[in-house]
């Protein structure tokens, strides 16, 4: 029996598609009319964010379900389950936030994440988004770019890399009490990866405050690299010289290189990356085929010339 | 002929009738099918969830939930079965047995709905993708290979495999510690990072062989050596 592949049930309407954004705020306005102290949960500023579509650079693929992207995640310093994120983060506070900026830079400090936000307009972008785990999304994230941020601090020649590091703070983020993985978590890109354009700081998801469990309030996504890669709640990035050290890779470097370029020919040790079930799909056809660089190729491949992916996957 | 285990004759020709009557009804009639029951539990949860039965769901990824929960089931059977020895030598409790074979035989469904799932929903069928995983990855080579010797141990459950086997039913029995072995290794080895719960399962497997190892000496054909 061949099951195609899309059922024409799964497929959203088009205008439904393209209205997606009036339907979201009118029922945040619904919402919002009818249960603001519920609102409480997301947290104080939750809410419709200003923003401007980037057509450009969005995939055309129907984004994952909100409920899903927002129970569905590996967010380890609130549990290693994917479901305990969204229970663990609920009462996580991510205002007021700072970001310390360091290293080879000629504008260094400690800066408020308004004063971050002010300097640069808001977008959003529809994005895939591939775990190593072999799963995949398709998240409209909004955020500005990496590149326009890093300019602002003035990088030195000497900065190589760029490096993040997440909050530390166990008594907020209950998952850090338990010995999984060295805290704080960090991770790192090399200082082109950096300032490619599709390199982006996320602030929300689906045109509201980002969500707890998703990295609040400040985050990494890197589209063309394994999920581990975009760092979550960063508080401080640094300009380093020297390839900097990253979570994953620390704990397991035989399976997590610090490039972690999404590959469907470079096997994880333990399982393979040709495929990926895509969360949401329909029970009996969700799994397709992963793409090189998560189909973000034409942008990014260039970056690599010359290297061999294998030996630095 | 009647039903009966052979593992029951023991009792039924020596101890009192009364009570062996007895026991063999409240097995027969009530702890049976409560433990068939109760190991449909799982089952019947996970088919509410795929459904979306009584508000039941199984979260944004069903496939990898429906995979992992019915191998963990599976394994919970398999090492519940391998309670019913030292539960029934340590608690004087010696009819336990008569449980062992379904919890066994649960084990083993669970072990191949699992199995389905993976081949089915998970890689839709692609058989090349199944068998690369088989030969190439380590942790689904060994539950692949728990799966396979399961297989003799569910065919020879019978009363009559067991009579014809005799003394070697015992002996190919013993597999099923090779088989909890197997199974907790492929746990353990597909977790990515957190291996607390796999590790309960290693120190509950060790607990339930280092019994054995320890009974050893004094413990010679079990089947026979069913007390009074």
């Amino acid at each position: 029996m061949r099951i195609p592949r899309i059922a024409p049930s799964e497929i959203t309407p088009e205008e439904v598609f393209l209205n997606r954004r009036s339907l979201l705020g009118g029922a945040l306005a619904v919402a919002a009319s009818q249960m603001v102290p519920a609102s409480e949960s997301a947290g104080p500023d939750s809410g419709q964010l200003t923003f401007t579509r980037n057509a450009k650079l969005s995939v055309t693929e129907a984004p994952t379900k909100y409920d899903d992207i927002t129970h569905y995640n590996n967010f380890y310093e609130f549990g290693t389950d994917k479901e305990s994120p969204a229970r663990e983060a609920r009462s996580f506070r991510p205002s007021p936030w700072s970001v310390t900026i360091d290293g080879e830079a000629e504008v260094k400090g400690k800066f408020t994440l308004e004063d971050i936000l002010k300097a640069n307009p808001l977008e959003e972008r529809i994005y895939r988004l591939r775990c190593v785990e072999a799963w995949s999304m398709v998240v409209p994230w909004v955020g500005f770019p990496l590149s326009a941020l890093l300019a602002r601090f003035k990088p030195t020649s000497k900065a190589k890399y760029v490096a993040f590091t997440t909050l530390f703070a166990p008594a907020r983020m209950p998952g850090q009490q338990a010995n999984v993985l060295p805290w704080p978590y960090v991770e790192g890109l090399r200082i082109d990866e950096a300032m490619n354009p599709l390199t982006l700081m996320v602030v929300g998801l689906y045109g509201k405050t980002l969500p707890n469990q998703d990295g609040a309030p400040f985050r990494l996504i890197v589209p063309w690299k394994y999920g581990f890669k975009s760092i979550k709640s960063i508080v401080k990035i640094s300009f380093v010289e020297r390839q900097p050290p990253t979570t994953w890779n620390i704990v397991a470097p035989d399976e997590y290189g610090f490039y972690a370029n999404v590959n469907p020919d470079v096997d994880h040790p333990r399982w393979s990356q040709a495929t990926e079930r895509k969360i949401g799909g329909s029970f009996l056809n969700s799994r397709q085929k992963t793409l090189p660089f998560n189909g973000y190729a034409e942008q990014v491949a260039s970056l690599y010339t010359g290297m061999d992916l294998r030996r630095y996957f | 002929m009647p039903s009966r285990s052979p593992v029951s004759t023991p009792e039924w020709t020596c101890g009192g009738t009364s009570d062996a009557v007895n026991v063999e009804q409240r097995y027969r009639y009530v702890y049976k099918p409560l433990v068939f029951l109760a190991s449909l539990i799982p089952l019947i949860w996970l088919t509410c969830g795929a459904f979306g039965w009584f508000g039941q769901d199984l979260g944004a990824d069903p496939v990898k939930k429906l995979e992992h929960e019915l191998g963990k089931t599976a394994l919970n059977l398999l090492l519940i079965t391998l309670l019913v020895t030292p539960v029934r030598q340590l608690a004087g409790l010696p009819h336990l047995v008569r449980l062992r074979r379904m919890l066994g035989l649960f084990a083993f469904f669970y072990v191949v709905m699992h199995f389905t799932v993976y081949v089915v929903l998970d890689q839709e069928l692609s058989f090349s993708s199944v068998l690369a995983d088989i030969a190439k990855r380590p942790y689904i080579t060994i539950g692949f290979l728990a799966l396979l010797m399961l297989i003799p141990l569910a065919v020879t459950s019978t009363n009559r495999m067991m009579r014809r086997l005799g003394k070697r039913w015992q002996k190919l029995h013993r597999l099923v510690y090779v088989i909890a072995v197997l199974g907790v290794w492929h746990f353990y080895w597909q977790v990515k990072r957190d291996i607390r719960e796999p590790l309960i399962y290693v120190g509950i497997l060790a607990v339930l062989l280092g019994y054995r190892y320890l009974r050893r000496p004094r413990k010679p054909a079990q089947v026979a050596q069913v007390s009074h």
